[in-house]
């Protein structure tokens, strides 16, 4: 179904000296001031611009690439990419021997530069990293693989600039599954779908017979879990997102919802309801052994695991009310962690396990918001009519979630987006999608 | 006079509107108690005098006196009709987080199941659905069109 990605990724290190280098982006506070960087249009020479574009129909591929790179590091929020009117210097002579006058000139902090050939049907890209006001190359690196994977080259080249610059991982080289939404409010059509993390490459992979909800990621490979009411029986399903095969995960006797999968992706963690109860359970996915984790007659829901695996957060109304509570792995020391004013609901755990995430609703109004494990240090990134489920990025410094709006008095006017955040409560925006979207989950980095 | 007559029509459209006005204020008040709805524009009925629907408070799932007189109708012409089986199909409105809502759906329509169930009605003829938020019957973003939301249907099942 999704054509299957076979990024054979050679890395030559070019003799790469790693000094100390000046420029280096912090990513812990809020950055008012995104550090210049000029991505130089890739090279390519003409033999290679004629091949791609006949087979891709994409014509200079080297410009195409270098926008991939651009709009990645402008949308972090971290970099201000340089209008490339400006640039005084050829790319292909750019990249060999950059005029370091030219570009701090027009105030470049950081240069990338590149080239492109195509040898053997295999596209082969190289690309630099220059730090301009110590006029010395930080990073040279290339990789190999079929044209049409061309975009990814670009998120991944932008992946090693931000850990260059930040000294953190990036997730560019990541996907977005989502709920795609469709049709009037009381009566939505829902599919899933699957796009790049910068809203390319959108494909559906359900047809929207069936409501669907919740899908997520599996953190070790391209699995995903979710809910569907295929012949209105609402489970939890497994999906591969290579071969498009579905199977529904487990055989309870009622409502199955709410699930992710742990860590090391071999349990699913959901809800199962049943006479008006909703605990928690997991389940093997290779024995099918399944667990119950929590026996509560209260509302036990949004499970999500620390990424040690030994903890789960959850929600649960037990005290009256919806608040998160995290306990040990098998339902064990079960602790309240949330005790501001208002209801809390859809906790997940940080990638870098020191934070959850969640939904608060208080006053009418609803935020998005991060505390630490115990519950310490609250604090709201975002406040708005409707939104909630949080999803972090693999290196645990954005969250994308989704926004619904109110209606007018007519009941007109509903739209369901996704968002993101950063982490420091800056660099709020819309995530572009084709449709209407909402429930996304945040994909691990495809590459390393 | 003609000055006159303009104030006494001014007053007169000024009474009209004040009544019109409280009128307004009065029928949503009249579709609400609390914030449970109580009105009936959105209910069907599985047949004559046996309305198909109950509605809950904000976060709840207690069935209110109205809920439970709604039930009763429903079990005894269940007994009547002792072929039939029902989906009972539970909502929430769109003020909550959505695996949240589902819960709170299922707990609902097992209320009413519950409920149904005491008046005799064999549990082997209900099941339950939830759909959370995901299908409201008033795509409107105020405590009515919520009110009408958070609700239980009994669906004919055959």
């Amino acid at each position: 179904m999704i054509k299957k990605i076979t990024l054979s990724l050679i890395i030559l290190l070019l003799g790469t000296v790693q000094l100390y280098a000046l420029i280096e982006v912090d990513i812990t506070r809020g950055n008012l001031d995104p550090l210049p960087v000029a991505v130089s249009p890739l090279s390519s020479d003409k033999n290679t611009d004629d091949e791609l574009s006949k087979d891709l129909k994409i014509k200079q591929i080297g410009y195409k690439i270098s926008e991939v790179v651009e709009n990645n590091l402008k949308n972090s929020g971290l970099f201000n990419p340089l209008n490339k009117d400006a640039f005084l210097q050829k790319p292909d002579i750019a990249h060999l021997k950059p005029r370091f006058e030219d570009w701090s000139l027009i105030k470049a902090q950081a240069l990338i530069t590149g080239k492109v050939t195509l040898k053997d049907e295999k596209l082969r890209v190289e690309f630099r990293l220059w730090d301009v006001l110590a006029a010395k190359e930080m990073m040279a690196l290339a990789f190999t693989t079929v044209p049409s994977n061309w975009r990814r080259i670009g998120h991944i080249i932008t992946d090693k600039v931000y850990e260059r610059l930040t000294g953190e991982k990036g997730y560019f080289d990541t996907r977005i599954i989502y709920v795609s939404e469709d049709g009037p409010k009381t009566k939505r059509i829902k599919k899933l779908a699957i796009m790049d993390q910068d809203g390319s490459n959108t494909k559906y992979l359900t047809l929207g017979n069936e409501l669907v909800l919740t899908p997520r990621f599996n953190p070790t490979n391209q699995m995903v879990t979710y809910l569907s009411y295929f012949r209105n029986l609402p489970r939890v399903y497994l999906l591969d997102i290579e071969t498009g095969v579905q199977e529904v995960v487990g055989d309870f006797p009622g409502m199955t919802f709410a699930p992710r999968f742990s860590p090391d992706g071999k349990k699913i963690i959901m809800s199962f309801a049943m006479d008006g109860n909703s605990d928690i359970y997991t389940m093997d996915l290779e024995n099918r052994i399944v667990d119950r984790i929590t026996n509560h007659p209260s509302i036990d829901t949004s499970p999500s695991y620390s990424p040690d695996g030994k903890y789960i957060c959850f929600n649960s109304d037990r005290s009256g009310y919806q608040q998160i509570y995290v306990m040990g792995k098998d339902g064990t020391n079960v602790k309240r962690i949330s005790f501001g004013k208002g209801l809390y609901g859809t906790p997940v755990w940080s990638p870098r396990g020191d934070l959850i995430a969640f939904t608060k609703l208080h006053k009418g109004k609803f935020y998005i918001g991060v505390m630490r494990t115990d519950g310490s240090g609250e604090r709201l990134l975002t406040e708005n009519y409707y939104q909630e489920a949080p999803s972090w990025s693999p290196n645990g410094r954005v969250l994308i979630f989704y926004r619904e709006t109110k209606t007018d008095s007519e009941g007109k006017g509903f739209s369901a987006k996704l968002w993101s955040i950063d982490l420091t409560g800056y660099n709020e925006r819309m995530v572009t999608t084709e449709s209407d979207a909402s429930d996304p989950s945040w994909s691990s980095l495809l590459s390393n | 006079m003609n000055l006159s007559k303009f104030f006494k029509n001014a007053f007169l459209v000024m009474l009209a509107c004040l009544v019109l006005s409280a009128c307004a204020t009065k029928k949503v008040q009249n579709q609400m108690q609390g914030d449970v709805y109580t009105g009936t524009d959105t209910v069907e009925y599985l047949a004559s005098g046996v309305p198909d629907r109950v509605f809950f408070a904000t976060n709840e799932s207690v069935l209110t006196t109205a809920s439970r007189d709604t039930l009763r109708k429903q079990a005894e012409w269940l007994r009547k009709n002792s072929k039939v089986n029902v989906v009972l199909e539970g909502h929430a409105d769109e003020r909550g987080t959505r695996e949240y809502n589902l819960a709170l759906g299922e707990r609902r329509a097992n209320a009413a199941k519950d409920y149904l169930m005491t008046y005799g009605i064999s549990g082997n003829r209900i099941s339950v659905i939830s759909y959370g938020k995901e299908r409201p019957v008033d795509s409107g973003s105020n405590p009515l069109a919520w009110s009408k939301n958070r609700r239980s249907v009994t669906v004919k099942a055959n």
